[in-house]
């Protein structure tokens, strides 16, 4: 079918020789593939991750030289910085309600948005999916706005909801939850989209096979036959909420400002962008790092179990 | 056709075709029902999330005197393009011609784009099929990659890009976004869902692992392919590039646009003006993938 028949019979007599020496042909075959990816992301992300690592354990202040300080930035950190140990716990309620809640959004959205017509898919797609393109942090500034000319203040003034004006995004109060707003309205970027595009490549036949078999619901079809054909996509889109509920800091610095009332929006993220952009303590603002990651990889690790216990 | 293939079949036969039909229109009305449920839902929902966008485009619409009336409107009483036309204005005002940033833009995000997805697709292919050693190892790496950010990590990404000597040119913000880990894992995942026989069944035929992945997986990965493309581009496009690129002549849309919207007077309007413009490109390319991942499931999807 993809040859003709001179070259497949060329292309058999070679698999034969092949055989005989099981896949060291393939190996080099692989590596060859693997070589455009694997050259830049060795040059622009193995490698600074590999420097990066180590630099946890240094006094670095990017001027000079790293110097070995052993664990002493990860003493401070769980011993004595007590803005770190906050932002630990804004970060848990940031990633709580942020993670599993867009996880579940995102699943949700993309099941119902793939029930309907084709033409409606794009369409709601693209309205759930917008925000995620857009950068309104202008707009979500204005909505919150302290004043009345606020929408959110207005609309709520209008209902007698409130009988004055909130400082949404100076109120040590509200910070927290108008952030966490904004960050589940931005949440339903890759994962979403990974499980959209993993609905469409669901075989079709297998719904009338299930239809046969007695299923009656959707409901029956999305827990017997989606589910478990959408393993991977669960994954990737696990991963990337895993990486957005945990990061969680640039929405906050855009929307309530930096260093935000109290530390009321400061998370692990924003401790770490603290000591690297404005201390310039790189060496403890990479140990934050580690720490997140570790508490990230072990997420991830969770997460996996869990997946893999319902895919089979 | 159905009539004429029920008609060759015993009677039997016959019996579960019509309960299954009976089955299937019972469920047919269900559905309906429930597909109106949806729609209204998915509706109520998606007016929440767009209404900071069409906020957006109102504004950047809004003529000044109509920024602080109170109570805030809804909706724009004597749209404007003023804003935008300001934009462009101060644009046009900076150190290179307007056109240069647009083609940096283009040129910049339409190489990333292509090459990343051909780059991501054949690694993701191996790394879901491949068999060889260090597979299992080199996935690892991959996700390790996504979970681990740092500040550190730019800083030496900046001292590999000045070691290179790319500052101030194309490759400086063209090679750094080539291979990223999210492309290859999410093109990995999709990929890992062809069953192996199929696979193996070309290898039986005599193809070698690159026209496997090109001529069988490939045309079988739309709707994953078009995803990647709507992430690259996005993320091409709104690339700054700020600390790589000094040279005015080769900065990028994003940073021409930022400093225009910086310049003006009315500056609330003319930054929404520029965040609404700098979004087209990205919604149209959306919409152009987004219609390609649905015609896909219309015909095919991934058979055993």
């Amino acid at each position: 079918m993809l040859f003709s028949g001179e070259r497949l019979m060329q292309k058999r007599n070679k698999t034969k020789v092949l055989r005989r020496s099981p896949d060291s042909g393939q190996a080099k075959e692989c590596w060859l593939m693997l070589l455009p990816f694997l050259v830049f992301f060795t040059v622009f992300t193995v490698i600074p991750v590999l420097i990066s690592l180590p630099i946890g354990f240094t006094d670095f202040d990017m001027i000079n030289k790293p110097e070995f300080v052993g664990l002493s930035n990860y003493k401070t950190l769980f011993l004595s910085d007590k803005t770190f140990i906050h932002s630990i716990r804004v970060t848990i309620i940031f990633a709580i309600f942020t993670g599993p809640v867009s996880y579940v959004l995102c699943f949700l959205l993309a099941w119902l948005i793939n029930e309907l017509h084709p033409r409606l898919k794009t369409i709601f797609t693209l309205i759930f999916y917008a925000p995620s393109m857009a950068n309104v942090y202008t707009i979500w500034q204005l909505i919150f706005s302290g004043d009345q000319y606020g929408y959110a203040n207005s609309v709520l003034l209008d209902l007698g909801i409130i009988t004055e004006s909130k400082q949404w995004l100076t109120d040590s109060r509200y910070i927290l939850a108008v952030v966490i707003i904004v960050q589940l309205w931005i949440s339903l970027g890759a994962g979403f989209l990974a499980l959209r595009a993993g609905f469409q490549n669901i075989d079709k036949s297998q719904y009338e096979a299930g239809a046969i078999e007695g299923i009656r619901n959707r409901w029956q079809e999305l827990i017997y036959i989606t589910i478990p054909a959408m393993g991977p996509q669960m994954m990737f889109a696990a991963v990337m909420q895993i990486v957005a509920a945990f990061t969680a800091d640039i929405v906050g610095r855009n929307l309530v400002g930096f260093p935000s009332t109290d530390y009321a929006a400061h998370t692990i993220m924003t401790h770490a962008y603290d000591y690297g952009w404005v201390r310039y303590e790189m060496g403890y603002s990479s140990a934050i790092c580690t720490v997140l990651f570790a508490v990230m990889y072990f997420a991830n690790r969770i997460i996996r179990k869990v997946l893999a216990k319902y895919m089979d | 056709m159905s009539k004429n293939r029920s008609k060759k079949r015993n009677t039997a036969d016959r019996k579960v075709d019509v309960t299954a039909m009976k089955a299937s229109s019972r469920q047919a009305g269900i559905r309906k029902g429930s597909t109106a449920g949806i729609f209204i839902f998915l509706f109520i929902l998606g007016t929440f999330m767009v209404l900071p966008v069409y906020l957006a485009v109102v504004m950047s619409l809004k003529p000044s005197q109509e920024w602080f009336i109170f109570p805030p409107k809804l909706y724009v009483m004597d749209p404007t393009l003023d804003n935008y036309r300001d934009m462009f204005r101060a644009a046009g005002k900076l150190w290179v011609p307007f056109s240069r940033y647009v083609f940096n833009s283009v040129f910049v995000t339409a190489t990333i784009t292509a090459a990343q997805c051909f780059s991501a697709s054949m690694a993701a292919f191996i790394l879901a099929k491949g068999k060889f050693k260090g597979n299992k190892f080199l996935n690892a790496v991959v996700v390790v990659s996504l979970l681990y950010q740092s500040n550190v990590i730019y800083i030496v990404q900046y001292i590999v890009v000045a070691k290179l000597g790319l500052i101030d040119s194309y490759l400086a913000l063209i090679l750094p976004n080539i291979a990223t880990p999210m492309g290859v894992f999410l093109m990995r995942q999709s990929i890992s869902q062809i069953p192996d026989s199929m696979i193996e069944a070309a290898k039986v035929d005599g193809a070698g692992m690159f026209n496997i992945c090109w001529k069988i997986v490939m045309p079988n990965q739309k709707p994953a392919l078009m995803t990647l493309i709507i992430f690259a581009f996005q993320a091409a496009w709104n690339m700054q590039g700020s600390t790589y690129i000094f040279n005015e002549a080769y900065k990028t849309l994003p940073a021409a646009v930022a400093q225009a919207a910086a310049s003006g007077i009315a500056r609330q309007g003319v930054a929404m003006a520029a965040a609404v413009f700098m979004m087209i490109p990205p919604v149209i390319v959306f919409m152009l993938a987004q219609k390609q991942v649905i015609e896909t499931m219309a015909h095919s999807g991934i058979k055993e």
